[in-house]
């Protein structure tokens, strides 16, 4: 099928493209990789946009260190953040998450920001972020506010971005020495959104452990996370299992995502040498 | 609504390394544009949501989709299609080794794996068999099989480092 929008207009900058969602009203759509809009807007599921094209505006891509946090501006592209040394020192997740999103080609185009507004539950960044316990930086009509991640997806699609908002970027805290980040998903041909997947960080603080793909936003399993922290990895599994509810669909029945679940979180705790 | 979102653009572009100048719909998405518009038919418009890679092209050196990119986008933009991409020789010796292969039947997917196998072919390194399926994971082929066209590129790989 074909896309129908309503119009397009390119930003040349926050404060153009601010001006154009607000003109736009509830018509107004952000349009940055449109590896995800333009799929929806080719199959009709989104029709009459008034297209704000972001992609252009200089500042909002790349990653940068200040004051012990990393930022990641809205417009990296998956394929950059995969190579970029610093998310390869303090977010080794996001990386690990780039090789499981899609294919090449759509990872040229695709965007962190873009990933992260579509709010899909099965997508990787989302279930990242909330392991990594980022901060998300929005920009309005008002001005900026910051979102925490645990307020920021609040169901299938959705997210705390309001109408005429941009996400112009994540932070979160650098790593510490001997912090650990792993992501495991099964999924059942590369590049497919996974069957269901888990997120680990170990800080000294504690673990946190987010699943994704087994619910209608990323979960952060809080009940494995603390038999985690006390080593017991048969309490976690048991756990992890009980605070999931994945629905049952044409790729896999609810029963069995939640046995990949428990499955990847040993396979994790071995991997990362079984000590709490 | 105001004069500044339009329902039709002008863009100016450069593809396959000739200037191009044109005003299209908001919707129209690159590989229409490619194929209507400037009858460049090699790429091609199949599933037109991501999935089968039958319509990637090159677009300031990455290879991209052409259904998930909108013409508008590509104002300022240098794309290469199949047709840039054979008559400037670019990737002679991989469109050899898919004959040499048989790495094609009815040649459907042909033109989007040209340009996904050639983008892996920019990297250093030979890649291993895995990589090429790997990144070849997003381009189907529904008649001649992988196996040949994996022969394929690893064969070029390993003659562009003088290796075979
Ligand atoms: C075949 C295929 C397979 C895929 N597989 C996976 C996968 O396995 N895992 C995965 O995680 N993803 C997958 N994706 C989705 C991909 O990661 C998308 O690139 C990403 O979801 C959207 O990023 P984008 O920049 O292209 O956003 P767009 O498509 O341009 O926008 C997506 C949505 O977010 C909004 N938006 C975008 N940026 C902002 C912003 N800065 N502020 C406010 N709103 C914004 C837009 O209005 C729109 O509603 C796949 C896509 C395709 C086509
Ligand atoms: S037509 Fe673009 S990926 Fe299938
Ligand atoms: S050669 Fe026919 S689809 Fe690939």
């Amino acid at each position: 099928m074909k896309a129908s929008a309503g119009g397009y207009a390119r930003a040349s900058d926050l404060r153009h493209a601010l001006d154009l969602l607000g003109q736009a009203g509830d018509a107004g759509r952000v349009l940055v990789g449109g590896q995800s809009l333009i799929a929806a807007m080719n199959m009709r599921l989104s029709t009459g946009d008034m297209l704000v094209d972001i992609s252009r505006i200089s500042g909002l891509a790349g990653v940068t260190q200040q004051d012990g946090r990393l930022r990641i501006g809205a417009l990296t592209r998956h394929a950059d953040l995969g190579g970029d040394p610093l998310v390869g020192r303090h977010a080794p997740l996001l990386a690990q998450a780039v090789g499981h999103i899609a294919h090449a080609a759509i990872r040229n185009r695709g965007t962190i920001g873009g990933a992260l507004a579509h709010a899909d539950p099965a997508a990787e960044f989302p279930a990242c972020v909330l392991a990594l316990d980022a901060t998300m930086h929005l920009e309005g009509p008002d001005g900026a506010r910051d979102v925490a991640v645990g307020d920021f997806f609040i169901d299938v699609f959705e997210t705390a971005i309001a109408e005429g908002e941009i996400l112009t970027a994540i932070s979160l805290p650098v790593a510490e020495p001997a912090e650990v980040q792993i992501l495991k998903e099964v999924a059942r041909r590369s590049g497919d959104y996974a069957l269901a997947g888990l997120c680990l960080v170990r800080r000294a603080a504690g673990v946190r452990l987010s699943a994704l793909g087994v619910g209608s936003v990323p979960v952060l399993a809080q009940g494995a996370m603390a038999a985690l922290d006390a080593g017991d990895i048969d309490a976690a599994v048991t756990a992890l299992r009980a605070e999931l509810d994945p629905q049952s669909d044409t790729q896999a029945s609810g029963g069995y995502r939640k046995h990949i679940a428990g499955v990847l979180l040993r396979r994790i705790w071995d991997e990362i040498g079984g000590t709490a | 609504m105001t004069d500044v979102f339009r329902d039709k653009i002008d863009i100016a572009l450069s593809v396959n390394g000739e200037p191009v100048e044109a005003r299209v719909p908001a919707g129209r998405h690159l590989i229409d544009f490619l194929r209507l518009d400037l009858g460049l038919t090699g790429a091609h418009a199949s599933c037109e949501h991501g999935v089968c890679g039958a319509c990637t092209v090159r677009v300031d050196g990455d290879a991209v989709r052409g259904c998930l990119m909108l013409a508008a986008q590509a104002d300022g933009a240098e794309v290469w299609t199949i047709e840039g991409l054979s008559d400037s020789g670019a990737i002679r010796d991989l469109q050899d080794a898919f004959v040499a292969r048989n790495a094609l039947q009815c040649g459907f997917c042909t033109p989007g794996m040209l340009v996904a196998c050639a983008d892996l072919l920019t990297r250093d390194a030979v890649p291993a068999r895995d990589e090429i399926r790997e990144h070849l994971s997003g381009n189907y082929c529904r008649c001649t099989g992988y196996e040949a066209i994996v022969d394929a590129v690893e064969s070029v790989a390993k003659a562009r480092r003088g290796a075979a």
